[in-house]
């Protein structure tokens, strides 16, 4: 049975694509954007995050640590979890565990009823979903066979033919447009936008049901160049002319805290709903369909 | 909302609740006079009209909907003749912080100088405390269940639309026809249903010469009114109150005002639980809406208008104050009055119509204490109108509750009532189902379940005052497997349970006996015919329920014995009981171990859903189909109210990692925290409870503003509802948190760990969020509320 790492299944969902849905997080991503809200997900391999307010100094995790580590976010962790399989509180929890596809169904059925009654389903997302393509497909397989819609959240950094493959078992693409300068784009994100730029194209020439989405990092991508260069990139696709603009948000910076890891968007604000709007009537101008996400 | 409402609602806001002992002093001045010269019902009845013939009236400025219970606004009047409150409990009222109820020095040495001399040891409450016995007692003072019907008359008591049909002349003339056939040759109780008939007969005459002093008042107030519009609109109220409720009212005004005074009868005669309710108010005004828009003798601003006035005359009657040690305690004002709306028709279409949209605005503009409202959804009623309700929701006043009305129906005809009665039924009080004007359906006390285990747990012993009160099921640390755990706990059930029922039928026979109803009993089909009270099998259809609290803190408890002691052997019996006797001290990591590591209902999960269910069917066959007074009336509900925080003071410290005096859960909702994969988990859980058996579940979910904002939230919030009814369940309700109780999750973040909110493009759980953000969700919040 084909198996992948999760680190977090969430129900409820309501952002996520059409319903009320089940978003899978899978984990591993090749990009390591400034703004990343899932750092957990990061990594392929599950990493200990530590809830310092949960703690109550029991020791219990000093005592089961095999290689008998100390202090809390030790570069010497492997992330073996065992201080939390022993943690009363949950202050230490690991995150990421190998999943098979049937474990992961039994969780996407559970919400079922909720997707008959408003036509919702299941997101994948990440992490970079792609990046454990194979377990990614056998799931979406299963989804389609239980006539389950299925949306998959992807940075669109793939090579080879599977996001061709995925494409083909997957109802709705979430693909994210970070920045058209290629150095800022590197700089940023740590890769080149090229790739992700051709994988897009390719999808629209295939007729693939593709929401672009962008979100909107303040002094980032947010300039009137780099609007105005989204904008005429997605009318130059075929049939495009939708995007959803999305506001950072700073909510992740305790979690660089809890992982041990440096965050680094602390200077940048979130947009205000105004700017937001202005942005939204920016583009517009060009000829696209624009949505404000929250 | 126009200047009139804006004041009359203010008046209503602002005066504070005050007792009148204006009804006490009447009442007893009667008794005196009367007590042995008439049969029981016809005694209450010349009672009740006494109070119609001389209680003080009032008609205040800018009313159009007339009548007080007592001679003001907020002045609550006592009932000395059900349960007699002393001059310690008045001193308390007067002088608490919560709930308190002003009164006079004059008036308490009206209280001791007239009315307790007469009333000790002559209210229902003293003659039914002298026969308790101390099995009873013992169960009672250690919190295992409550008992309503030591305080106040039952009731939870909502109309169903023959008063729209019918006047008092109406009900008089059945009356006298029901006379007429009496057969005192054959039946043996004729004689009986004479007496009770004459006395309905006395009490329709009572409320006719109550309305007829308001006639009277507002001809006064109509001849000296200066200002030419007031002295129309009182000169209309004369009129109004001249034809209603001695005829069938004739138009919107004359209906609103028709049911006023039926309400004010019911609890000027008794003190009723829950007040009364209307029932489905829509439905009822619809056809008088509908005829005064044609006639155009009506807008909709006009019968919004109405509303108001008819809204504001609910909140003017704060619930009557108890007696005894719980008059230390805060109580609420609320009396409960819960207005049903949309739903289905008798014939089963749908009974949305746009009454039932202004009336969720005049809710929404009003967001008064009372009256409440509830919106019954069926498969058949439109999404548009769950959407309106919806919008309601997420104002955060906690209501529109919101209902299943396919399966309240169901759980109706499963108790024997037919379609379409069941159909005209809904539900009142809290989340109570029952057959609107045909039924009593009373309830009787709550059951404090986990209690129950703590017996169980205790081999029947308190831990709190170590005094033996249960039964000795056995020592717990001789239990080997979780069975005899179980088995001893279905002992302890059924002794506590049958202790209860056994004086709940002996409070049934005194009020069946010493205490009818007689006006009440004119407006609930088929006590005419049937020549019989209320109180004494007259309703068609009889109803008694025992709410039970904390199926969640009990089914994590079991849970947590069940995996962790027997089966996992990860925590030593002895070393668990222990724990819970020092309630967890110095046990910390054992008590987090307890509260993150045991399968939890709530959570979709099978093992401890399971558990719910096994604890579920043994109330179940504990309760349903015990006899009462009136045959196998015992049902089982599962509300908790509030009792669930009181219940919690009475209970030691639990196997989930509960502290003692913490609360129980709720309702039938998960334990406080213990649901920790979002709203649609915790709907599946409890769509494993077979709720159709039942009387009423409750589920509360709490929810911030903005998870519920644009219209994707509103959406998405009625997909949830519509998916948890379509898999059976009877309620839910939304608690849309306001900043104070964000503060408080920040303080005890462990209470709050199924408390979502929307964070940006996506929601998460509000205490895994860092103080900065949850600072800026708490901005973000209040603003919304003010926006709103």
């Amino acid at each position: 049975m084909t198996s992948g790492v999760v680190f977090d299944i969430k129900h409820y969902a309501i952002h996520d694509g059409p319903g009320i849905r089940t978003t899978i997080f899978l984990k591993g991503c090749p990009l390591s954007c400034w703004w990343c809200h899932n750092p957990e997900g990061l990594g392929p391999e599950p990493v200990v995050i530590f809830h310092a307010e949960r703690c109550i100094g029991c020791g219990r995790c000093l005592a089961a640590c095999p290689r008998q580590l100390q202090g809390l976010q030790n570069p010497g962790c492997r992330g073996c979890g065992s201080c939390a399989a022993v943690c009363p509180t949950e202050a230490r929890q690991l995150v990421g565990r190998q999943m098979t596809v049937q474990e992961v169904m039994t969780e996407i059925r559970k919400s079922q009823p909720f997707y008959d009654q408003s036509g919702g389903g299941v997101t994948v997302s990440g992490g970079e979903p792609l990046l454990q393509a194979g377990f990614l497909l056998e799931l979406l397989r299963r989804c389609r066979q239980e006539e389950i819609h299925t949306a998959v959240e992807t940075s669109g950094y793939i090579g080879g033919d599977a996001l061709g493959q995925v494409a083909k078992f997957t109802d709705l693409l979430l693909y994210d447009l970070k920045h058209m300068d290629q150095e800022q784009h590197l700089y940023y994100t740590g890769v080149s936008n090229q790739l992700i730029h051709l994988n897009l194209q390719m999808l629209f020439v295939l007729g693939v049901r593709v929401q672009l989405r962008m979100p909107i990092i303040p002094g980032v991508n947010d300039s009137k160049d780099n609007l105005r260069q989204t904008a005429e990139f997605i009318l130059s696709l075929p049939g495009a002319n939708e995007l959803e603009i999305l506001p950072y948000h700073s909510a992740a910076s305790e979690k660089y805290r809890k992982l041990g890891l440096t965050y680094s968007c602390v200077d940048v604000l979130p947009p205000d709903s105004d700017s937001m709007q202005q942005i939204a009537s920016f583009l517009r101008k060009y000829g696209l369909s624009v949505k404000v996400g929250g | 909302m126009n200047e009139r409402i804006q004041r009359l609602r203010t008046l209503s806001m602002d005066t504070h609740p005050r007792i009148s002992v204006e009804r006490a002093v009447l009442v007893t001045e009667f008794y005196k006079e009367n007590e042995g010269k008439h049969s029981t019902p016809v005694l209450r009845a010349m009672n009740f009209q006494h109070l119609c013939r001389h209680q003080s009236i009032y008609i205040g400025d800018d009313e159009l909907i007339v009548g007080e219970r007592g001679p003001a606004p907020k002045a609550v009047p006592t009932y000395p003749e059900l349960t007699c409150h002393s001059v310690e409990d008045l001193e308390i009222l007067n002088s608490r912080e919560m709930a308190n109820y002003s009164i006079t020095p004059e008036e308490i040495d009206i209280y001791r100088e007239q009315i307790i001399p007469y009333w000790r040891g002559r209210s229902m409450r003293d003659r039914a405390f002298e026969q308790i016995g101390q099995e009873w007692q013992q169960l009672y003072s250690a919190g295992l269940f409550t008992e309503f019907m030591e305080q106040r008359a039952p009731g939870h008591t909502a109309l169903d639309g023959s008063i729209y049909q019918k006047g008092m002349l109406d009900f008089k003339l059945e009356i006298a026809e029901a006379r007429v056939r009496l057969d005192y040759l054959s039946d043996p109780e004729a004689s009986a249903k004479q007496e009770e008939l004459q006395a309905m007969d006395v009490a329709c005459d009572a409320i006719m010469e109550f309305a007829a002093r308001h006639v009277d008042l507002a001809e006064q107030m109509a001849a000296s009114e200066t200002y030419s519009q007031r002295k129309q609109e009182l000169q209309r109220i004369a009129a109004v109150c001249r034809h209603v409720p001695a005829h069938a009212p004739r138009d919107f005004w004359e209906a609103l005002q028709m049911y006023w005074f039926v309400h004010l009868g019911t609890i000027m005669e008794l003190n009723g639980w829950d007040s009364m309710s209307p029932g489905h108010l829509d439905q009822h005004l619809q056809p008088f809406y509908e005829q005064g828009l044609a006639e155009g003798t009506l807008t909709r601003e006009h019968a919004k208008e109405m509303l108001g006035c008819f809204w504001v005359k609910f909140n003017n009657q704060p619930a009557p104050p108890k007696v005894g040690v719980t008059a230390k305690e805060s109580g609420t004002y609320n009396d409960f009055t819960n207005i049903n709306l949309g739903g289905l028709k008798r014939d089963g279409s749908d009974g949305v119509s746009e009454v039932s949209y202004f009336i969720l605005e005049v809710l929404d503009e009003m967001h008064t204490l009372q009256p409440q409202a509830n919106v019954q959804i069926s498969a058949k009623t439109p999404d548009r109108f769950l959407k309106a309700a919806a919008r309601v929701i997420r104002k955060g006043y906690g209501y529109p509750s919101v209902f299943n009305a396919d399966q309240v129906i169901m759980e109706q005809v499963q108790m024997g009532k037919t379609v379409e009665d069941a159909r005209e039924g809904g539900t009142s009080g809290c989340v109570e189902t029952g057959c609107f004007g045909k039924e009593a359906y009373l309830l009787t006390g709550y059951l404090n379940v986990p209690k129950v285990m703590e017996l169980a747990l205790n081999n029947g012993v308190d831990p709190l005052t170590g005094e033996l009160i249960g039964l000795q099921t056995g020592d717990p640390e001789e239990f080997t497997d979780f069975e005899q755990v179980y088995q001893a706990f279905e002992q302890q059930l059924r002794y506590v349970v049958e202790t209860k029922i056994a004086v709940n039928n002996y409070l049934e026979f005194m009020y069946g006996t010493y205490m009818p109803a007689p006006f009440l009993s004119v407006v609930i089909s088929d006590c005419i015919e049937k020549g019989k009270d209320y109180y004494n099998q007259g309703p068609r259809y009889n109803t008694t329920y025992i709410q039970c609290c904390g199926i969640g803190t009990v089914t994590d408890s079991l849970s947590a014995l069940k995996k962790h002691v027997f089966e996992d052997k990860s925590v030593a019996l002895d070393e668990l009981l222990a724990a819970l006797k020092d309630n967890f001290t110095g046990k910390e990591p054992l008590r987090q171990f307890l509260l993150n590591r045991t399968p939890c209902f709530g959570n979709d999960d099978e093992y401890a859903d399971s558990l719910m269910q096994r604890v579920y069917a043994s109330l179940l066959q504990e309760i349903d189909g015990h006899h009462s007074t009136k045959g196998k009336t015992y049902h089982l509900n599962m509300l908790s109210t509030t009792c669930h925080v009181y219940f919690g003071k009475m209970l030691g410290a639990t196997p989930n990692g509960r502290l003692a005096g913490e609360p129980e859960s709720d309702g039938t909702s998960p334990s406080h925290g213990a649901d920790r994969h979002g709203p649609t988990a915790v709907v599946k859980s409890l769509a494993k409870m077979d709720q159709a058996k039942s009387g009423g579940t409750l589920l509360n979910q709490r929810f911030l503003p903005s998870v519920l904002a644009g219209e994707t939230g509103i959406e998405r919030l009625t997909q949830l509802i519509r998916t948890y009814f379509r898999l059976g369940g009877h309620h839910i309700q939304f608690n849309v948190v306001d900043t104070a109780t964000l503060r408080d999750a920040q303080a005890n973040p462990a209470n709050y760990r199924d408390l979502l909110v929307r964070v940006a493009g996506y929601s998460d759980y509000f205490i895994n969020l860092d103080r900065f953000h949850q600072e800026e969700v708490i901005a973000r919040t209040a603003q919304t509320d003010s926006m709103s």
